[in-house]
């Protein structure tokens, strides 16, 4: 009954405003979106799935709604794991309104409250965003002021607590473990060429920006005399010339003991620095990057990616076919050493190699490797990263033999007439997989791995396209000796085949067939096919995808955060719709 | 509190069904290429149609309709006068790999950098590619996501819809 009255309240609410601003409704405007991913289980002796422990069917789902009017906005977001689907967290088991927000933007002033999503620099100090895909939502609820006092020069200022799962806002409550502290932050950029009339148009661009982020946290700890505030501050500087383009920013944070650097009390550094050249038809980018010690999370008892304030941002390659991102390097932010080249060339039209269309080529290099770490004492007598020390000494441009990642990778893309096109890439890979997933003692995957991506156009509204790929290890494979007691680690290991047929009627229609085959593992019992189908309807902003079959151990990664995803089988709903 | 989002949201979707039913853009303020601020809300092509697809260097098939929209854009542009925006979602691990890949590509867009997904929230883009058709009044008359081969073709039909009009 009370909803009801709420509802004619609404109705009349909206209807008296409607009799008396006519005008200020006209500029109303609602928008929203939705989504819905669910997943059905079944056990499959096949794959080793002999056990649902308890969960049959996991559902995650989201509305969001937002409304604007001239510079005001206002949004909210619906969120519902019922339960979670599984890689996901299971804290996130729940129902309720996740995130909504109020505010106001005008030339000179912005104002938020609410749920705040925002970076400074390339995020080294402060970076909140939320990512769907991988249960990841850092929002900082709380306000921001944003001031524009002339033109080219911003200034933001902010704080509030960071989303921990569904962990409620205003009580603290330590005995539930949730130790969340306040984040506070600055950040003002200053873009020359838009500030000073005289370098308007000049060829010559300049940028500058610093930042300055704490946090209060509460010290809870019985061993360790955990700091109250810490601080972090990060300074940048973005330079052009003509086709040429440099940025660097470089970032410290007081010390910070916290579980994920085992409690030690060592500064953190960051440096990454970026330079690209780029004309029609050509673009190169060289990167370099050095992170040592830059977790940085508004509670220091925090796992995994639980309440980062920083984000630091990998620098490699994201493949997005199904083998080559079967191993994708995370971030290790308590130490790497990185570096990556791309190369973008399109060999021009009308020549020999460029054909009709042209012929675009792209090589990418990257390699991560460990920071050099000594002994904080003389003559070695502390044992490195010991809890309650200093933790360890690093020299700042020094690498360490210890590899984590490399990945050495060349495509072509070419279009050869008006219906065929084919994509191809070639990939090296090292992935110290102990270092990166955990596994203990398992040796590194050295791999070649190679994709052919090819589409032909049936007619105007129908499409074939077909995928063939091949990962195959140098070292481990059919024949490899793996102890009974190690298998575990050896899951995916091993050669890889996969091949995928879709067929698509233009514009709502697409379905598809795909196997993927573990046909090389050292482990007979391991080596298993990985059938799916689906089927995907597309009408203008909705989706619609089923899907079903079996989902393989793995990793999904958005921007080097990664989840990893159990060994499934069953099906898998998506509906997704935009208004 | 559960009552009060209640009549919250009931309110806004009461407000909406009065509200116009095409939107307009909202006020977001990226960077282009060159560094220099661009709002969203201001976007104008002297009246002609504007597109605005949202991609990722990472993303497979925001790549191919790249390709398959750059193919075509010359003749797109002489017949409708419509200006394609290509907003990048890619974070501050890919921002420094934008104009190379896009210069690279060849691609003859203006791109706009969306490093922490702004306008990505405000547009209720949920995966990329997705692409939006705004009139001359700068409302937005269409939008699809998702990109299957040929599916320029349909976005052109609508393109050539509201261009007619015009004249």
């Amino acid at each position: 009954m009370r909803k009801h009255i709420f509802a004619l309240t609404a109705l009349a609410l909206a209807f008296s405003l409607r009799a008396s601003a006519q005008s200020f409704l006209e500029n109303s405007q609602v928008n929203g979106s939705f989504q819905t991913d669910a997943q059905y289980y079944m056990l499959d002796k096949g794959i080793d799935i002999n056990d649902l422990k308890g969960k049959q069917l996991g559902i995650n789902g989201f509305g969001k709604i937002g409304y604007t009017n001239g510079n005001f906005s206002a949004g909210m977001r619906f969120e519902a794991f019922l339960p979670e689907m599984n890689g996901f967290r299971s804290e996130l088991n729940g129902v309720g309104l996740a995130n909504f927000f109020a505010s106001y933007n005008n030339d000179f002033i912005g104002v938020t409250v609410g749920d705040i999503y925002d970076q400074f620099g390339c995020g080294f100090v402060f970076r909140t965003y939320e990512e769907w895909s991988l249960g990841m939502d850092n929002a900082l609820r709380g306000v921001r002021v944003v001031l524009r006092p002339t033109k080219g020069v911003t200034i933001k200022g902010l704080y509030g607590r960071q989303r921990f799962y569904w962990a409620p806002y205003l009580e603290r409550d330590f005995s539930s473990d949730d130790y969340r502290g306040i984040v506070r932050g600055a950040d003002a950029e200053w873009d020359l060429n838009q500030s000073i009339a005289s370098m308007n148009e000049s060829k010559f661009r300049m940028s500058i920006g610093g930042s300055f982020v704490s946090k209060k946290q509460y010290d809870q700890s019985l061993f360790y005399y955990i700091p109250e505030n810490v601080g972090a501050a990060a300074g940048r500087v973005n330079l052009g010339y003509g086709n040429w383009a440099f940025s660097t920013e470089y970032a410290y944070k007081i010390n910070d003991p916290s579980a994920i650097n085992n409690f030690i009390y060592k500064e953190g550094r960051a440096l990454m620095s970026s330079l690209s050249y780029s004309q029609k038809g050509f673009g190169a980018v060289l990167q370099v990057k050095r992170v040592d010690n830059m977790s940085f999370k508004s509670m220091y008892t925090g796992k995994q990616n639980d309440l980062d304030i920083n984000f630091i941002p990998p620098i490699n390659y994201t493949h997005t076919h199904s083998l080559p991102s079967m191993y994708t390097y995370s971030t290790q932010p308590n130490g790497e050493m990185a570096a990556q080249l791309q190369v973008n060339y399109t060999i021009p039209k009308g020549t020999a190699l460029g054909g009709k269309y042209g012929t675009k080529l792209a090589f990418n290099m990257s390699q991560v490797n460990d920071i050099v770490r000594d002994s904080v004492q003389f003559g070695d007598q502390m044992a490195l990263n010991t809890p309650g020390s200093l933790g360890y000494i690093s020299k700042f441009f020094a690498i360490s033999d210890h590899r984590f990642f490399r990945d050495i990778n060349f495509e072509i893309d070419k279009k050869i007439n008006k219906d065929w096109h084919l994509t191809a890439q070639y990939i090296n890979l090292y992935y110290d997989i102990e270092t990166i997933e955990g596994h203990a003692g398992a040796p590194a995957v050295k791999a070649n791995i190679g994709f052919l991506d090819v589409t032909y156009k049936i007619n105007k509204r129908q499409s074939l396209r077909l995928e063939l790929q091949g990962l195959w290890e140098n070292e481990v494979h059919k024949g490899y000796e793996v102890d009974e007691s190690e298998k575990k680690d050896f899951q995916k290991r091993g050669d890889w085949a996969f091949a995928l047929l879709e067929y698509s009627i233009n514009p709502h229609w697409s379905f598809s067939i795909a196997d993927k085959w573990n046909y090389g593992n050292p482990v007979e019992e391991y080596r298993d096919h990985y059938f799916t189908g689906t089927i995907s309807y597309i009408h203008d902003a909705t989706r619609i995808m089923l899907s079903a079959g079996r989902q393989s151990e793995g990793v999904v990664c958005v921007g080097g955060v990664c989840r990893t995803v159990p060994a499934s089988s069953g099906v898998t709903l998506t509906v997704s719709t935009a208004f | 509190m559960k009552r009060l989002t209640t009549l919250l949201l009931m309110a806004l979707m009461v407000t909406g069904l009065y509200a116009q039913s095409k939107s307009e853009l909202p006020n977001v303020t990226l960077k282009n290429l060159d560094g220099k601020d661009v709002n969203i809300a201001k976007l104008s092509n002297n009246g002609n149609p504007i597109v605005i697809t949202f991609w990722a260097t990472w993303c497979g098939p925001c790549i191919k309709e790249h390709n398959a929209l750059n193919d075509v854009y010359q003749d797109w542009q002489d017949e409708t006068g419509v200006k394609i925006y290509s907003v990048s979602i890619d974070d501050s691990r890919s921002t420094a790999k934008v104009k190379p890949v896009v210069e690279g590509k060849g691609w003859d867009f203006e791109i706009l950098l969306d490093v922490n997904s702004d306008l990505k929230r405000a547009m209720n883009v949920s995966n990329p590619p997705h692409t939006f058709l705004i009139d001359g009044n700068g409302k937005i008359v269409y939008q699809h996501t998702g990109y299957i081969e040929g599916g320029e073709e349909d976005l052109y039909e609508e393109i050539l819809k509201i261009a007619k009009k015009k004249k």
